[in-house]
């Protein structure tokens, strides 16, 4: 299989709790959604809590049945998968799914047990920087030593695909580095990543591909830059600051829409350009400032994030 | 640091499971181990059973009300058989299940079903420990099973084991953590002080319907041929439908999450 196939699909997933004859009824969690997640790439679904990001890896994972759709791990359903197939998936779930009263070398050995050619654990211990607590009970640790040897159970088997439900939940700064280089590496390698986060500037930095949740869809989708529209020729955000504040005229006069940008933290007078899409936008707005003798005190010229987007779409 | 092999050489074998039978052995044998690293596990599969064996022992010296070790001992291996296959085995399930450590157990090559078996798999070496220990200790204190009894006293002791995981593991997965460490417990201690297990009932009258206890049952499966050597023919098919009952209701309730 080519490094870019396809190593997961969800098609039209729907997953609803409850029943019709319940006084309760039906509450739907997700309502049809559509993912295609491919080798070699890191694949990031992040959503408001609620959203439906953790039912949608269950689903994916084959721990829930959708009520509705088609999902393909690796070419299988994944609700019926047999070992072999889950030889060849790794799942890392939220908050752990780790045995309390387990030393984390037994576990990772027991685990290792199971697969006919894993991850040789001493490397595994070495990149996760495992040794100084393998020896302590699983509920005697941190929940970011936890977390790594959650990462670690799920990489024993050396898959080809691995889910990560909040890989970085609780992690210091190094331990966050160790984690977003190995995944970088298992991308590398040619391995499927699907992972689930709140932190933006971590998807952002991560994601090959992106999916946001909201109450149960996928309400955008696409690579960073096209959600950020940060691809060739997509519009950038421009602030100035002026020493004076400009008049009406001065801002009829303006080749591009120009409006007030004094946030709770700026004194003074701030001024937006929204939309610059261009090179030459960015010249007639330097012409515009000679015409009416402006030199701003301060430039700031920036692409949109993917936090911008995410607040845009989880706006009620 | 090893390195790992590129994903997209034509040359990189895919992952895969370990055999059927070794997943299942190694699991087994993981949380037989873990059992018997337990502390308080231990205390209730071996060493309350040792302390009931003895002091019913020394309490038939004083007063025949008492029965002797002949029919104490068996009383005491139904005793211990509940204790690790019931109350051990369904908090376990039920705590792993609290901490989703079912639910992570069955995304790998183990599955749910190699779980499961994993799980008998360890009760039944927990039980050759406490038969060997129990036993052990009640040959010393002069039990004298009948020879021609002892096949139909181990399988009294596998159908016992196999039903008991069952309720444990029903229970485990239908209530929550914390009820199930309760109900497996109290039910446990009635089970094995007025439930047939270590003491035979009076089967008499209405007391017939007491042998359908599954406690009453084990107790009878283990005593019978201990003392006379015959095959338990009731108590054994008594045993085997609390199995295949518990197995079905689990299969249509357990939730692994």
């Amino acid at each position: 299989m080519p490094a870019s196939a396809p190593c997961l699909s969800l098609t039209g997933v729907r997953y609803a709790l409850g029943s019709a004859r319940s006084t309760s009824g039906v509450t739907e969690i997700l309502s049809g959604v559509d993912l295609t997640a491919r080798r070699g790439e890191v694949t990031v679904i992040i959503g408001p809590n609620g959203a439906g990001k953790t039912t949608t890896l269950g689903c994916a994972q084959g721990l829930i049945r959708p009520s509705a759709g088609t999902v393909r791990l690796l070419g299988q359903d994944p609700y019926r998968a047999g070992a072999e197939l889950r030889a060849r998936v790794g799942v890392m779930l939220q908050d752990g799914g780790l045995p309390q009263s387990v030393k984390p070398l037994t576990l990772l050995r027991h685990i290792a047990a199971l697969h006919q050619r894993p991850w040789p654990l001493e490397d595994l211990i070495e990149r996760l920087d495992l040794g100084g607590f393998l020896s302590t009970a699983v509920r005697r640790l941190s929940g970011g030593q936890k977390q790594r040897i959650a990462m670690a159970a799920a990489l024993t088997g050396n898959p080809e695909l691995v889910f990560l439900d909040e890989p970085s939940a609780g992690l210091d700064p190094q331990s966050r580095q160790l984690v977003f280089e190995l995944i970088a590496e298992l991308r590398s390698r040619g391995t499927g990543i699907v992972l689930t986060t709140h932190l933006l500037e971590e998807a952002q930095q991560l994601a090959d591909s992106v999916y946001i949740l909201k109450a149960g869809r996928v309400v955008r989708h696409g690579t960073v830059a096209e959600l950020t529209g940060g691809a060739q020729g997509a519009a950038r955000r421009l602030t100035f600051a002026s020493p004076r504040i400009l008049t009406t005229a001065e801002l009829q006069a303006a080749p591009l829409p120009v409006a007030l940008d004094n946030g709770a933290n700026r004194s003074g007078s701030y001024w937006a350009v929204e939309s610059i899409g261009s090179a030459a936008d960015l010249q007639a707005l330097s012409t515009w400032w000679a015409q009416i003798d402006l030199l701003p005190a301060e430039i700031s010229f920036e692409a949109r994030t993917l936090e911008d987007v995410f607040w845009e779409v989880s706006a009620p | 640091m090893s390195p790992q092999p590129s994903r997209t050489s034509t040359t990189t074998p895919a992952p895969l499971a370990a055999p059927a039978h070794r997943r299942v052995l190694a699991h087994g044998l993981y949380e037989a181990r873990l059992t018997l690293r337990n502390g308080e596990q231990l205390l209730v599969s071996l060493i309350l059973p040792l302390l009931v064996l003895i002091g019913l022992h020394r309490a038939h010296s004083i007063t025949e009300i008492i029965p002797d070790i002949q029919t104490v001992a068996p009383g005491v291996l139904a005793l211990a058989v509940m204790a690790s296959a019931f109350t051990g085995a369904g908090i376990a399930t039920g705590f792993e299940r609290q901490y989703r450590v079912l639910a992570f157990l069955s995304t790998t090559p183990l599955g749910s079903a190699g779980l499961i078996l994993g799980k008998a798999l360890a009760v039944l070496c927990v039980i050759l420990v406490q038969v060997l220990v129990l036993g052990g200790t009640a040959l010393a204190l002069g039990w004298a099973p009948k020879p021609s009894g002892l096949l139909w006293l181990v399988c009294g002791l596998v159908l016992g084991a196999a039903a008991f995981t069952a309720l444990g593991l029903l229970i485990a997965g239908t209530v929550r953590a914390e009820a199930t460490l309760a109900v497996t417990n109290v039910t446990w201690v009635l089970m094995g002080a007025a439930g047939g297990a270590v003491i035979p009932l009076n089967y008499e009258g209405a007391g017939a319907l007491l042998r359908g206890l599954p406690s009453a049952a084990l107790g009878e499966a283990l005593r019978e041929p201990a003392l006379t050597g015959r095959l338990p023919a009731l108590p054994l098919l008594i045993l085997t439908a609390w199995a295949v009952s518990a197995v079905l209701l689990a299969r249509r309730f357990f939730r692994w999450t």
